[in-house]
């Protein structure tokens, strides 16, 4: 990295970076050296980036016209709706962006899992990675409660009663969360105010993940160490930001379409009901993004256990980079990992599926054997395949495969040995 | 810390130390808990604890909903034969074992808060395999005497405290 030899140009720009060194910044995030085969999976950082943007703009816009009473919520949501100039346009890029925002995360996430970029050194980034998953999840759920709907109500019924199931101190934890004896007018200003917080934590664990994202470098697709810079390498400046900038803009397609021509497709028609505190609808659902864990939660027959078995299936993933035991990053040289990353994926496709259905019958069935087998894919599978699983053989650089030799062979041959 | 001082005499030096600390730790959490405890219910909320409800329309078979704290309360006016049918059952057949007499005052009137003790949603009333109630989210039975006899809720409907203020009046609270 060349933080330490650059010098701006201009001599206004010398005298501001002596004393700020932004200009040193910008240029290392552009000069930064980037692995020259990362494929399209490797842009939804950029994507996520975009996304939280979005959410923050509109989220403030939407914050004007709303009003965080449950008298006024619903008809206020209403009024953007109707009467605010391009209003309707503001929440349903806000609404459909929070689920543009998980879909991105999960390829995010899914992305990280097949090419091993959870293992070492990027275990923190992964780590700060959960963390920021976790509050995507909090402030989604908080943000559905907002137009005070019956699914809000409802939803925000069930999931604050999942503290009820706490020994001891469970009902007190409830009565506080809520401010009262059941989810009501403190409820809602309470959540209101950490819906509009919580994005702002958000982007400074983004800044840290980026950060730790660094020190190490990209992970690749081939999944070895590469040194930095090299043949092997590209800046990131203009090479991945224009590739990132194409990916963001197939994004954006996908985006508007649900804005402009399905934009109540991943919502429930319950929601355009007001809230009624003695009215439960038929079925509640979570929205989609949450629906594997929900389906998590409903296949154990206890109440407590059912709650320790969600949380746990978020809380694993933390400890995945000491789960898996495998020293090769790449799902590419691991025949066997590679299937049981295929049935990982169809196994949380379908528990999602069982969490939008009636739990009860053949659907219960299949949420149990999916909860049992999501579980045991990271505490039996992926420990036991690390030690057993043949991988095939890694090459000495990412120019290796396509020219046959190495730019810089040594280098590439000393960091592979490390690996394997 | 406590190896230095096994072999070190205490000093000057680690009395201020800890005296700061323990300063420090009382004067931070005196400092927090006003922020943690603003979140509990106020005192608005709490004196709205009691609600009358006049009962006097409700004929044998029929039940009122009302709101009690934000939370629907059910006051059903129970049959003879659902009286019979809750009290018919053994207690080892229930999961959270109460007596059917033990839950009401007036055996006619079953008064208990009308919310499933698994997820906090309403039930059906006159629904179910226990002809009680039955709740669609996450498909809890419970018997006539409001017990949880199927699903996944853990107790039974809880009964909060009210009193018979006259012979037409229940006041909940």
């Amino acid at each position: 990295m060349s933080d330490h030899e650059y010098t701006p140009n201009s001599k206004f720009g010398k005298w501001f970076n002596d004393r700020l060194p932004l200009l040193s910044l910008v240029n290392h995030l552009t000069d930064y050296p980037t692995p020259k085969n990362l494929n399209y999976w490797w842009t939804f950082g950029g994507i996520l980036t975009f996304c939280l943007i979005t959410q923050i703009v509109t989220g403030l816009v939407l914050a004007m016209h709303y009003i965080a009473h449950i008298d006024h919520a619903f008809s206020s949501v209403e009024h953007i709706m109707r009467d605010v100039n391009y209003g309707w346009l503001i929440r349903y890029v806000h609404a459909n962006g929070a689920s543009m925002f998980f879909l991105a995360v999960y390829i995010h996430i899914f992305r990280a899992l097949f090419y091993g970029s959870y293992k070492a050194p990027r275990e923190i980034i992964w780590i700060i990675g959960i963390i920021i998953y976790l509050l995507m999840m909090a402030a989604a759920f908080m943000g559905y409660v907002l137009p005070w709907g019956q699914m809000s109500f409802w939803g925000a019924t069930v999931i604050t009663n999942l503290f009820s199931a706490i020994p001891l101190v469970g009902e007190s934890i409830t009565t506080w969360l809520w401010g009262g004896y059941s989810v009501d007018n403190p409820t809602l200003t309470r959540f209101f105010t950490l819906h509009y917080l919580i994005p702002f934590l958000i982007l400074g664990l983004v800044v840290l993940h980026i950060w730790a994202l660094h020190v190490p470098g990209n992970n690749n697709p081939v999944g070895i160490d590469i040194k930095k810079p090299s043949k092997d390498t590209v800046p990131f400046h203009p090479y991945i930001v224009i590739k990132d900038a194409f990916a963001l803009l197939m994004f954006c397609i996908l985006f508007a379409m649900f804005v402009f021509y399905s934009p109540n497709v991943l919502g429930h028609a319950d929601n355009y009901i007001e809230a009624n505190p003695l009215v439960t609808p038929a079925h509640i659902v979570p929205e989609w993004y949450l629906l594997p864990f929900y389906a998590i939660l409903r296949s154990v027959p206890d109440k407590l256990m059912g709650v320790i078995a969600m949380l746990s299936a978020i809380l694993i993933l933390a400890a995945l980079p000491w789960l898996d035991t495998s020293k090769i990053r790449s799902a590419v040289f691991r025949p066997l990992y590679k299937q049981f990353y295929w049935i990982l994926v169809a196994d949380v496709l379908i528990l999602g599926y069982v969490g939008a259905m009636p739990a009860e019958g053949l659907y219960l069935l299949i949420a149990r054997i999916g909860t049992i087998y999501y579980f045991a894919h990271f505490l039996i599978i992926l420990p036991v395949l690390g030690l057993k699983e043949k991988t095939i053989p890694l090459p000495l650089s990412i120019t290796e495969p396509v020219l046959g030799g190495s730019p810089n062979f040594a280098a590439a041959r000393d960091k592979t040995e490390k690996i394997s | 810390m406590s190896d230095k001082n096994d072999k070190k005499k205490t000093e000057r030096r680690d009395f201020l130390f800890t005296a700061t600390a323990a300063a420090g730790a009382v004067g931070v959490g005196a400092a927090v808990w006003p922020i943690i405890d603003q979140m509990n219910p106020d005192a608005s909320v709490k004196a709205l604890a009691s609600t009358e409800v006049d009962i006097s329309s409700v004929q044998p078979g029929q039940s009122l909903t009302v709101l009690w704290r934000g939370k629907p309360v059910f006051i059903k006016r129970r049959t003879d034969q659902e009286i019979q049918k809750a009290r018919e059952v053994s207690l080892n057949d229930l999961k959270h074992p109460e007596k059917d007499e033990d839950r009401v005052q007036k055996p006619e009137w079953l008064v208990m808060l009308g919310v499933c003790t698994h997820l906090g949603c309403v039930p059906l009333t006159d629904k179910g395999d226990y002809n009680g109630w039955f709740c669609p989210c996450h498909g809890s039975h419970y018997d006539t005497s409001g017990r949880i006899r199927k699903g996944p809720a853990p107790t039974n409907m809880e009964v909060p405290k009210y009193q018979f203020v006259n012979n037409n009046t229940i006041k909940i609270g």
